[in-house]
């Protein structure tokens, strides 16, 4: 069914070489939106995880029937489908967060990386691997939400992990930084957010340009060093 | 000067990046020797504070972007940036309000773009644009100017050691005014407001129209020295004395006169020493012009209609991003071919 090579480059694209927020620069709508604390980042990146794999797979399972022509508003009407039972799933056992996610997620079913990962992968795979690609795309998309909005709550208002209780009522945040820390109030608007996804991606390149300079390191041992990666 | 061969009219001035900063430098001592008089020697001690961040900014920059650190370290680009952050600035701000700024000024909007020459926005506004929309109590809180304060005082509230009392803090004469003129509701009018109440001093803010003819004293300075063009200027007043005498006259009792305007919050800092940038402004000189312009007119809009005290960051970074466009539209024809319509 699945060996395992293609699991190992399916997880490797999903949380790094493709990954959803970094390199395809897809749904940054909720990711300006809704990162401004960690919680409230994982939360939604849960939620859009359960879509892709859902959606991910049944359309992986539907490929053949879908005629080619109106593939596009099918993946819509599952996915919607997904979305609103998702929705109501938060309303009804995460209601405070319901509320402070909103808009953001019925809006699930317009997020690009969800229709992006059902057109570009599920539409031409076997269903195990759609599974995994939407889990993985999901993880990707998990923890870059999940560092942007840590670091927005940090860096905005010295706390982690606020409104933990909204998801686990006995848990309370964190206050990092001492309790008169100012905030830096830009990180938590809209601007701040792409200022600090500008940083990520930066982050990323630089990981990138590293490790692909060890490798023509260690490739020619003999030959001078290899030259830095430029705009790293 | 040993060059015999070259005749003398075609001597030239020998200009640097590193000449012409010291030379706007300069031209902000006037404004500054009057901002220590109204305000006291606490200033210079935040324009040693910026410049130090600013210094500390450049230099680890230039060290992560492996760039010869003497040589752009010396340039004063960074220094000058330093010195609009800590002029626009309020001046009892902690210290570490002042060195925020100035390094996101330094490493994100200058360094981030590509360094000294490649920033499409100026540094020292996005240092206040950032501050004033994280940190707005802190940024609105000017001196009240009958309140006598000590240095050592002073010091202190900058150190973060005293507290921030809130009898301390004034507000700018911009806001002073904008305030009343809400809280009377059309009861009050500019006219006995300038008069009666003691932020206002002749025509603008009580002392703060002698920091801003410093200014003006070192802007027409380096007019004359041709350091700037009087395009950027003369637009940015134009703009903005046009906008506020056209409400003058429409409204004298809810609108102050152009001269107000004019000598108020940041008008003249911006005019000569904000939109003259070279790098993040227009290059042509019609685009000077319009880019001037509209930078007043928006400026005006801002501090009058809007709700921050000074609109002048705000203009000069929406207009920053007009740049290329401005640029493209204003070319001057080729010397030597008729201007084809």
């Amino acid at each position: 069914m699945i060996d395992r090579e293609q699991f190992r480059q399916l997880m490797d694209n999903g949380i790094w070489h493709q990954n959803a927020s970094l390199i395809q620069l897809l749904g940054l709508c909720p990711l300006l939106a809704v990162t401004t604390t960690l919680v409230n980042g994982v939360m939604l990146s849960l939620a859009t995880i359960i879509v892709m794999a859902v959606a991910n797979v049944a359309v992986a399972l539907l490929r053949n029937l879908i005629p080619h022509e109106v593939r596009i508003p099918v993946f819509i009407l599952v996915v919607a489908a997904l979305v609103t039972v998702v929705d109501l799933v938060f309303n009804a056992y995460f209601h405070e967060l319901y509320l402070v996610l909103g808009i953001f997620i019925p809006l699930i079913v317009t997020n690009c990386i969800v229709l992006a990962r059902v057109e570009a992968f599920a539409n031409k795979n076997p269903p195990l691997q759609s599974l995994f690609d939407g889990i993985f795309m999901g993880v990707g998309l998990l923890w870059t939400l999940g560092l942007l909005g840590g670091l927005r709550e940090l860096i905005g208002g010295g706390t982690l992990l606020s409104g933990i209780d909204m998801v686990f009522p006995t848990l309370q945040g964190l206050q990092l930084l001492p309790a008169d820390y100012p905030g830096f109030l830009l990180a938590v608007l809209p601007p701040g957010a792409f200022i600090l996804l500008g940083f990520l991606i930066a982050w990323k390149n630089w990981m990138e340009a590293r490790a692909a300079a060890r490798k023509t390191d260690a490739g020619h041992d003999q030959a001078s060093p290899a030259p830095l990666a430029d705009g790293a | 000067m040993s060059d015999f061969t070259t005749p003398p009219y075609l001597l030239q001035e020998r200009s640097s990046v590193r000449r012409v900063m010291m030379q706007v430098l300069l031209a902000l001592l006037p404004g500054v020797a009057a901002y220590v008089w109204l305000i006291g020697p606490i200033i210079v001690v935040q324009l040693a504070i910026a410049t130090l961040a600013a210094l500390a900014g450049e230099a680890l920059m230039l060290r992560l972007r492996q760039k010869p650190l003497g040589l752009f370290l010396s340039d004063g680009s960074a220094i000058l940036t330093a010195w609009l952050i800590a002029l626009s600035f309020p001046p009892l701000a902690p210290w570490w309000l002042i060195a925020v700024g100035t390094l996101f000024a330094i490493v994100v909007a200058k360094h981030l773009y590509g360094g000294l020459g490649q920033n499409p926005f100026n540094p020292a506004m996005v240092a206040f644009a950032a501050c004033i929309v994280s940190f707005p109590a802190l940024m609105s809180q000017w001196p009240a100017l009958g309140l006598e304060a000590s240095f050592l005082e002073q010091l202190r509230i900058v150190a973060g050691i005293a507290p921030r009392i809130d009898v301390m803090s004034g507000a700018t004469p911009l806001d002073a005014l904008k305030t009343a003129l809400k809280l009377g509701n059309g009861t009050v009018d500019v006219p006995t407001l300038l008069a009666t109440q003691e932020v206002f001093g002749h025509f603008a803010g009580r002392g703060w129209e002698w920091v801003a003819g410093g200014y003006l004293l070192g802007g027409l300075w380096m007019w004359q020295r041709r350091l700037i063009s009087w395009h950027a200027p003369l637009g940015f007043i134009a703009g903005l004395s046009v906008l506020a005498a056209a409400l003058w006259a429409l409204d004298p009792q809810q609108f102050a006169d152009p001269l107000f305007h004019l000598f108020s919050g940041g008008s003249l800092l911006g005019a000569f020493f904000i939109v003259t940038d070279p790098v993040s402004g227009c290059t042509t000189p019609k685009g000077k012009l319009i880019f001037g312009l509209l930078a007043g007119l928006l400026a005006y809009i801002i501090r009058v209609f809007g709700g921050f005290p000074d609109g002048i960051a705000f203009a000069v970074l929406l207009m920053n991003l007009c740049v290329p466009l401005i640029d493209m539209y204003s070319q001057p024809p080729i010397f030597g071919l008729k201007n084809e319509k």
